[in-house]
């Protein structure tokens, strides 16, 4: 029977962790007691993107998008909206027209500058049935191949796309496919990097958790091409959701004569195995994933050989990452060219960034290439929540650099975002606004490759190392202009001598903010001043006496009794008692303290 | 290592059904581990040495992946592990704080646990819903959006 109306639950990390599971529990409780369980239909979707407003829940046919939504809010939604058709208007997210009438959903800001190639089912399909993702052309993109297609021709199809790696490195997926393809073997793999460690990147586990069997088919179109019947994916244990659905999908898939020997009955063999990961960055580089996914220790290791040359167990293996994976069947269904015809000259289509920070839209979106930073972090993002001033984008991650609010207009690809000193990465974009300080951010990248170098090597053992100590001199006030410059020339040792990508783009977060906000270096280093006030060992705190009332808040909230005066006369601060923990900042109701 | 292990029937069963199973499969040592750590809560010395003599390899190999990878735990832990997220977009709203005031109310470092096996206080990866940061979790309970008011609230709800 066909339903008259869908509710859609977002059951992706973020709403979940904001209570989805409950709501539609309660969806479901309600529907059943109204007696409309069998003509509308419940699902929980994967991410619709705009986390910052969820728990988000869309209802179809009229496509109203609710957000906030809390457990209580389900009943009035079941009693207006599914009984009496009436739009609950105080949970809606919308914008609306010069007339007054309420917009489309994808005409929003937040989602009318977007383009959804990798993520067109988040939101869309409900990730536990195949049957849903074969109704939207699941599969067929495999049976073209495998029917249509000669292994050349598919390898042809994808270098003429002009799709390039999606995980950071932005090297071409033909000829990745065709270099595995050439190689001669009696056995190949294909694997998918779903080690997803840059913090603050989320694409990899939206997709994985919205439409796992693109995934899927687009490693058994990579087995076809390159002629390998085993795939891995290779997916951090962190990401609880994303793994559970992919077993899900794998189970069912291969149920449904998908995957498995002579899969869907094209003559060829494929199955895909889950390794989970285990928390260690490092694993993202592709040897040491190998490694990892052979349940060693994952530590990188020289290439060339390459993974297409010698990879998994020794043998030939080709690796991508889950976004590159997610073009695949659209490509094959759509034509290289259609592909090409979206994103600048040297990007083709389309990259899924995880906006976070302080941005007001946080969430998922995806851009074509060649959109500008003002229009993410402006018109998608919707700006920098309490008037304050967007200061720098950080993206690539502790690869990456930050890019200063002067190059807003930066289109972004993978060739503009080097020019300017940082890169594409995986797609996490952080934004930063005039609180935070970029000596303190270059020095907590550096203390996260410095925990994650696997210690291999030493420029970036030791040398990440003791780069990390002369930035922790330098946000305590104790550094010199001497070591600046040492620091400058350490960072480019590190970076031309260290064995994998680790180490080679750790010290791109200290070089770029030395770049580009060198006088925050040297305000650290001359002036013993941190501008932003994060660095404790360079601020201090004082009483206005002008806006204290003497209430005596701030003395009783100090931890160490460092604040003396009579009440209603002003209160001081005593400088060598202080420990600049800030709870007088929290107490005080007058803006009388000040950093 | 641990010198007080002990183990139910059934721990030791699962586990070594899990074991049995593992023998066909090629790289099989960090899902052993990973087993393991489901059944047992951390890696005992002792099951180090089983899955060792297992799989026929040297038990420092196993105690070198075993110390590589961070979720994997040679000691036992807390009843509630409360990780706070450091990931950047939490850290840029100030999850750094929230941590230090952890730290002060346990009185114990990253990566301890308290003396009454209570609480395993952890720095986490980016647990990825960014968009609620900062973010922490207790077990599997995640809490979004928190500020450093309100650490007394989360620990007095498992102190009860």
């Amino acid at each position: 029977m066909l339903e008259r109306a869908h509710i859609l639950v977002c059951g992706g990390t973020g709403c979940t962790s904001g209570n989805s599971k409950q709501i539609a529990a309660e969806f479901e409780r309600c529907l059943k007691e109204n007696n409309l369980d069998k003509e509308v239909k419940l699902i929980m979707t994967g991410c619709f993107g705009l986390c910052a407003r969820g728990p988000i829940v869309v209802v179809y046919p009229e496509g109203s998008f609710y957000q906030h939504v809390q457990p209580s809010d389900v009943a009035e939604i079941v009693s207006e909206h599914i009984l009496k058709g009436r739009i609950v208007e105080r949970l809606l997210h919308t914008e609306k027209e010069a007339d007054g009438t309420y917009k489309a959903i994808n005409d929003t800001d937040f989602y009318k500058s977007q383009k959804r190639v990798v993520l067109r089912l988040c939101g869309i399909i409900n990730p536990e049935d195949i049957d849903e993702y074969l109704a939207y052309d699941g599969y067929k993109a495999y049976e073209k191949v495998a029917t249509e297609m000669t292994p050349q021709e598919v390898i042809d199809t994808i270098k003429k796309s002009g799709l390039r790696g999606r995980g950071g490195g932005g090297f071409s997926t033909g000829m990745k496919w065709q270099f595995a393809h050439d190689s001669v073997s009696d056995k190949k793999y294909v694997v998918c990097n779903a080690d997803e460690g840059d913090p603050g990147a989320f694409m990899d586990r939206s997709l994985l958790e919205g439409d796992p069997h693109a995934v899927i088919e687009a490693m058994m179109i990579a087995g076809y091409a390159i002629g390998a019947d085993q795939g891995y994916i290779y997916v951090r244990a962190e990401y609880p959701i994303a793994v559970k659905r992919l077993e899900i999908a794998i189970g069912q898939a291969r149920e449904y004569g998908i995957l498995g020997k002579n899969a869907m009955g094209l003559g060829h063999d494929f199955d895909i195995e889950l390794r989970l990961g285990a928390g260690a960055f490092v694993c993202g580089e592709e040897t040491a994933l190998l490694q990892s996914t052979e349940g060693k220790r994952g530590e990188p290791r020289q290439r060339p050989p390459f993974p297409a040359v010698k990879g998994l167990f020794g043998k030939p293996t080709l690796i991508n990452n889950v976004e590159t994976y997610g073009n695949i069947t659209q490509i094959i269904l759509n034509g290289p060219e259609w592909f090409a015809s979206m994103g600048t000259e040297k990007s083709k289509g389309t990259k899924v960034f995880a906006l976070g920070g302080k941005i007001h839209n946080t969430g998922l979106v995806e851009i074509p290439m060649g959109t500008t930073l003002r229009t993410i972090i402006e018109d998608i993002g919707g700006g920098i929540p309490n008037g304050k001033k967007f200061k720098a984008a950080q993206t690539g991650g502790p690869s990456g650099g930050c890019i200063p609010a002067s190059l807003i207009d930066t289109k972004i690809d993978y060739d503009n975002l080097i020019a300017i000193g940082s890169m594409m990465g995986s797609g996490g974009l952080i934004v930063m606004d005039e609180d935070n300080c970029m000596v303190d951010i270059a020095k907590f990248f550096l203390e996260f490759t410095v925990d994650e170098s696997c210690g291999k090597c030493t420029p970036c053992r030791i040398g990440n190392k003791r780069l990390y100590e002369m930035l922790d001199k330098v946000t305590k006030g104790e550094g010199t202009m001497e070591d600046l410059d040492k620091m400058e020339e350490l960072c480019h040792y590190i970076k031309e001598n260290s064995l994998c990508g680790l180490g080679q783009t750790a010290p791109n977060p200290v070089l770029s903010t030395m770049k580009y906000f060198r006088d925050e270096y040297i305000a650290h280093v001359r002036d013993k001043r941190c501008p932003a006030g994060v660095c404790k060992a360079l601020i201090s705190y004082k009483i206005d006496p002008e806006k204290c009332i003497g209430c005596g808040l701030c003395k009783r909230g100090c931890p160490v009794n460092a604040i003396s005066g009579e009440i209603k006369q002003p209160h001081v601060i005593d400088p060598a008692k202080c420990i600049k923990c800030g709870a007088c900042l929290e107490h005080c109701r007058k803006n009388a303290i000040v950093k | 290592m641990s010198n007080n292990f002990v183990e139910t029937p059934e721990q030791k069963k699962t586990f070594d059904a899990a074991l049995e199973e593992l023998k066909d499969v090629p790289g099989p040592l960090m899902k052993a581990l990973q087993k393991a750590q489901e059944i047992y809560g951390y890696l005992p010395e002792e099951v180090q040495i089983r899955i060792a003599e297992t799989f026929g390899v040297p038990l420092s190999e196993i105690y070198g992946i075993a110390t590589f990878y961070s979720q994997f735990n040679l000691y036992p832990r807390g009843e509630y592990k409360i990780g706070i997220c450091l990931g950047t977009a939490c850290y840029v709203k100030g999850s750094g704080e929230i941590l230090a005031k952890f730290k002060t109310k346990l009185g114990i470092e990253p990566g301890q646990t308290t003396a009454d096996r209570k609480f395993t206080l952890e720095a986490t990866r980016c647990i990825g819903c960014c968009g609620l940061a900062p973010v922490l979790t207790v077990n599997d309970e995640v809490y979004g959006k928190v500020t450093p008011d309100d650490v007394d609230k989360i620990l007095a709800k498992y102190n009860g």
